[in-house]
């Protein structure tokens, strides 16, 4: 093969991504455009936030639980050499409530909610249902898109905000009532250091974000599958790897700005 | 599974995601405590404010009664010009002592305030006037080198 095919192959490869990132940002315009049935009939997303809310509550939970008690065992194990065990509540609240709250539950979002949402859109595009509407004049978009997507956003923030919740608790049981800490200086040194706006604000914040991303992903996925069955598989996969990848690089931008260290 | 189940489980799921989000706020946050009231403002001048930084706590006998406001280097004098919002429902007298402490041996840094004996009250806008720099660990443990090494010579 000579050197131009493979330029030609790369430039093939930048102008096909910018064409589907093209197509993805109008598809999600489309979705904010045709909201106005998702709100008004309430009762689509909520049951849309059924499916992807509380189902997911309860692996959030558990994973939230017992990622805060690795904390609180890992940061007691490195705390304790340095005589400030009583640092303990510190540092299990602000990883969480900062980071690994908003991050892990949208990860854990992704690939237990996001790859449901994009393998049904993905189906009733197989089946012919999407065209089915659109004959009947029902708009897909808004129908069946719309709810999906702002039932992520909604149920986003909630879920990140019960895994922070759940891991400062899993702490607090490893801490204090498992090692030992005490449980006064637990509580009032994570409360001065944890602040209102600067950390839970910028936490809920940033769960906004990654629901509307994960939420956007995986629709667009569905809606843009191939319709056959590898095609579907195939969707399915890419909404958990993209979506993933966005969290984790969406968060490095929103960390950049919202935690200079001012 | 109905509608109205639906709709009971996905209340449930709000309240719980909410509820989670005010222990947030109230229990792990300081919003409960933070909240300082009404302020007016003082300033004071400090030879060296150390890592002195915006938001610190103003602490007179160990109670919060404010916070550092704004930081600015003076450049006529070259000192640093700190402004401070103190509670309102506290008065002090106007030969008060601002010193700049730190919590602990390397724990954040406050500023502390030791009222005089004097009958007028700072009023909002005034200077402190009797102000001492924070400890410069570093310039410490310099100076306590350099008379160990002082002693050392003579001997």
């Amino acid at each position: 093969m000579k050197a131009t095919d493979y330029l030609r192959r790369l430039g093939h490869f930048v102008t096909d991504r910018l064409w589907r990132l093209g197509f993805a940002s109008r598809f999600l315009l489309m979705t904010v455009l045709y909201s106005g049935t998702a709100l008004k009939r309430f009762q689509l997303t909520i049951r849309e936030i059924y499916f992807t809310g509380v189902l997911s509550l309860i692996i959030i939970l558990v994973s939230g639980l017992f990622v805060g008690m690795v904390l609180g065992l890992q940061g007691y194990d490195t705390l304790q050499r340095y005589g400030s065990s009583e640092a303990l509540g510190i540092l299990v609240a602000l990883s969480l409530v900062r980071e690994l709250g908003p991050v892990v539950a949208a990860l854990l979002f992704a690939s237990r909610a996001g790859s449901a949402i994009t393998a049904e859109i993905g189906l009733m595009k197989a089946t012919e249902q999407l065209s089915a509407m659109e004959m009947m004049a029902v708009n897909p978009i808004a129908r069946v898109v719309a709810p999906r997507f702002w039932a992520g956003v909604i149920s986003m923030p909630l879920l990140a905000a019960l895994f922070s919740a759940m891991g400062v608790f899993g702490g607090y049981l490893v801490g204090v009532q498992l090692i030992g800490v005490d449980e006064g200086s637990f509580w009032s040194q994570m409360q001065a250091a944890v602040d209102f706006r600067q950390d839970v604000l910028n936490g809920v914040i940033k769960s906004v974000v990654f629901g509307a991303l994960v939420s956007w992903i995986a629709v667009f996925e569905g809606y843009d599958a191939e319709p056959t069955a590898e095609g579907v598989s195939g969707a399915t996969t890419r909404t958990v790897v993209t979506s993933s990848l966005a969290i984790l690089a969406a968060d490095f931008v929103l960390t950049a700005f919202m935690f200079r260290g001012v | 599974m109905n509608r109205a189940a639906i709709d009971l489980w996905v209340g449930i799921f709000v309240a719980l995601g909410l509820g989670a989000l005010l222990f947030l706020a109230l229990k792990v946050g300081n919003l409960a405590a933070t909240d300082v009231g009404e302020t007016y403002a003082l300033t004071a001048r400090f030879d060296n404010i150390g890592g002195l930084k915006v938001r610190a706590p103003v602490k007179s006998a160990g109670v919060v009664v404010g916070r550092v406001g704004e930081i600015r280097f003076d450049p006529e004098n070259y000192v640093a010009l700190v402004s401070l919002q103190i509670d309102k429902r506290y008065q002090f007298p106007r030969d008060t002592f601002a010193t700049i402490n730190t919590s602990g041996l390397l724990g954040e840094q406050y500023v502390g305030f030791e009222p005089g004996g004097d009958s007028e009250m700072l009023k909002a806008g005034d200077e402190v006037k009797k102000t001492q720099s924070a400890m410069v660990l570093e310039k410490l443990i310099s100076q306590f080198m350099f008379n160990k090494a002082a002693e050392d010579g003579k001997q």
